[in-house]
């Protein structure tokens, strides 16, 4: 299966109520697979595609603030759109899942895979002091796997996840193992998980009301306080990565994605090369691995990060080591995807021999 | 073993599907496999390409520079993958439409008339099997039976009337492919 395949299939069995998107390469797939499949007539869950990538997020809105299992996908230029929306759904602390594709920017930039939208993922994107959960697959499996997380963390959290892929992770097909159908919640299960959801006011209880509008300044302010506890929180308890041959590391690689794939394998040249190098694969960029880096940093002799960007989450890591060691950004642009050839030079050039 | 391939002609060749026969015939022989297009304006009229790579192994990255075999269909092919192939890999190709034919001394290169082929057959559009043919003589990391079975998940239930027509045009493969440079 494709990326973009298993993941909509994946959302289907992890009991999606709703999709809402909008068409943009390269990750088109995602409703279309959802068309061809008929969830509705498999499970009821509606697909739509909306007029825009706006109506589509605010879809997004109004299924979430009923308690219903939602989900929305886009790339890059789409997922811009999308960021009033995202920003009213995290002030509104409400859960859904939103998948981005990301293809090169800025602007409609190219339909090629990118990693340059790890800013607007990890800092904000949309206006405000809120953040996502952002989950980074690397391979088809975690494509599918984290459809299923994600809906569990946004709920768990009352939180927009975002699974923050590319375009080269979407379009590859490679053997993946689905979950089973997991039934869709009735109406009785999501008053009773969702207390706060808008589902009907009766008699015994208050009116639920889902706003991120709050004009008295004190109570917005306690509002901020409670949503960085929940950040806090999230950082402390949900923060996910992967060690590869990191045990006798000399030479620390930290890339997530598609650039941890080609990584491994410059991982693997290098040690045929005699030189002691490891990967630390983030796969929670928001909460992002700061301790694991951190440790590292204390027996390591370098780090290299790899993304397809002009540098993003090398900031994260050079936060994360200070200035115990060297820090230093490889990466391609536009769409252009490194090859795991480029990265052993560039350790050799930057790091070892720099 | 790893074999990492690169097929890589125009578009409507049947360049993705090739490769995702292919791949598939691996899933189901239970090995590891990553197929990785171009995909977008390349797809659209201009030349599609897409890197199979089947192994026993975890695959670490789906995209590589290098290949152990490049199955080439046109001349902007030849002129982007020639160099790519590993020294003592394999380059098949079709001659028709080429121009400029390979230069590599340090590769064993064979060639493969398909095009003439499939017009002989009557059946223009099993172009893209009769090269699958050639290359699994070459390189049998596939067993037959595993094949067919690629070729029942990927072609749609509507065309599977058309796997006989699809087994044969692979067997005709086997047999015209020919070596043109080999290493000794």
């Amino acid at each position: 299966m494709k990326g973009n395949e298993a993941f909509a299939e994946a959302a289907i069995r992890a009991g999606a109520d709703g999709y809402f998107g909008y068409p943009i390469t390269p990750q088109s797939e995602v409703m279309e697979y959802l068309m061809a499949e008929k969830p509705h007539e498999r499970t009821g869950m509606v697909v739509l595609q909306a007029e825009s990538e706006v109506a589509a997020i605010n879809m997004v809105y109004g299924g979430a603030a009923c308690g219903k299992r939602v989900l929305t996908s886009s790339s890059s230029p789409g997922i811009s759109l999308k960021q009033e929306g995202i920003s009213y759904i995290a002030g509104a602390e409400l859960p859904c899942l939103i998948l981005n594709v990301v293809r090169g920017g800025p602007g409609l930039g190219t339909i090629q895979p990118s990693q340059s939208d790890y800013f607007q993922s990890t800092k904000g994107g949309g206006h405000g002091d809120y953040r996502m959960i952002v989950l980074a697959p690397s391979s088809v499996q975690e494509m599918a796997d984290f459809a299923g997380l994600g809906f569990e963390l946004a709920f768990k959290y009352r939180n927009p996840v975002m699974v923050l892929s590319d375009g080269a992770i979407g379009q590859m097909m490679e053997k993946v193992e689905l979950e089973e159908q997991r039934p869709r919640f009735t109406e009785e299960e999501i008053i009773k998980n969702t207390p706060w959801a808008t589902t009907g006011k009766t008699k015994n209880r208050e009116r639920n009301i889902i706003t991120s509008l709050n004009l008295d300044s004190a109570k917005q302010e306690q509002h901020n306080i409670d949503l960085q506890k929940k950040y806090k929180l999230i950082q402390e308890k949900e923060t996910r990565f992967e060690l590869i041959n990191c045990e006798d590391a000399e030479y620390l690689i930290v890339a997530y994605g598609t650039s941890a794939r080609l990584s491994q394998k410059a991982v693997d040249l290098l040690r045929n090369q005699g030189i002691k190098a490891g990967l630390l694969r983030p796969i929670t960029l928001f909460p992002f691995p700061t301790e694991a880096i951190s440790k590292l940093a204390d027996r390591v002799k370098g780090i290299l990060t790899v993304e397809m960007s002009a540098g993003q989450m090398v900031e994260d890591v050079k936060l994360a080591v200070g200035c115990r060691v060297k820090v230093e950004h490889f990466g391609r642009m536009g769409g252009i995807i490194p090859s795991p050839t480029e990265v052993v030079e560039a350790m050799h050039k930057k790091i070892i021999g720099g | 073993m790893t074999e990492e391939i690169i097929i890589a002609g125009f578009g409507g060749q049947g360049v993705l599907s090739m490769g995702k026969i292919l791949a598939y015939s691996g899933v189901m022989e239970n090995k590891e496999v990553s197929w990785m297009p171009s995909y977008g304006p390349e797809m659209r009229g201009g030349t599609a390409n897409v890197t199979v790579i089947i192994s026993d192994e975890r695959i670490s990255s789906p995209i590589i520079s290098s290949y152990d075999t490049a199955i080439i269909l046109n001349q902007q092919s030849m002129d982007k993958f020639e160099k790519s192939v590993k020294p003592g890999g394999i380059l098949i190709y079709d001659p028709n439409g080429i121009t400029r034919h390979p230069e590599r001394k340090d590769i064993n290169i064979y060639t493969i008339e398909a095009t003439d082929e499939a017009s002989k057959m009557g059946l223009t559009k099993v172009f893209n099997m009769i090269i699958l043919g050639g290359f699994l003589k070459l390189k049998p990391i596939v067993h037959a039976e595993y094949i067919r079975k690629g070729l029942e998940k990927s072609l749609p239930k509507r065309h599977h009337n058309m796997i006989p027509e699809n087994e044969k045009a692979i067997d005709r493969g086997k047999e015209i492919i020919e070596a043109r440079q080999l290493l000794n």
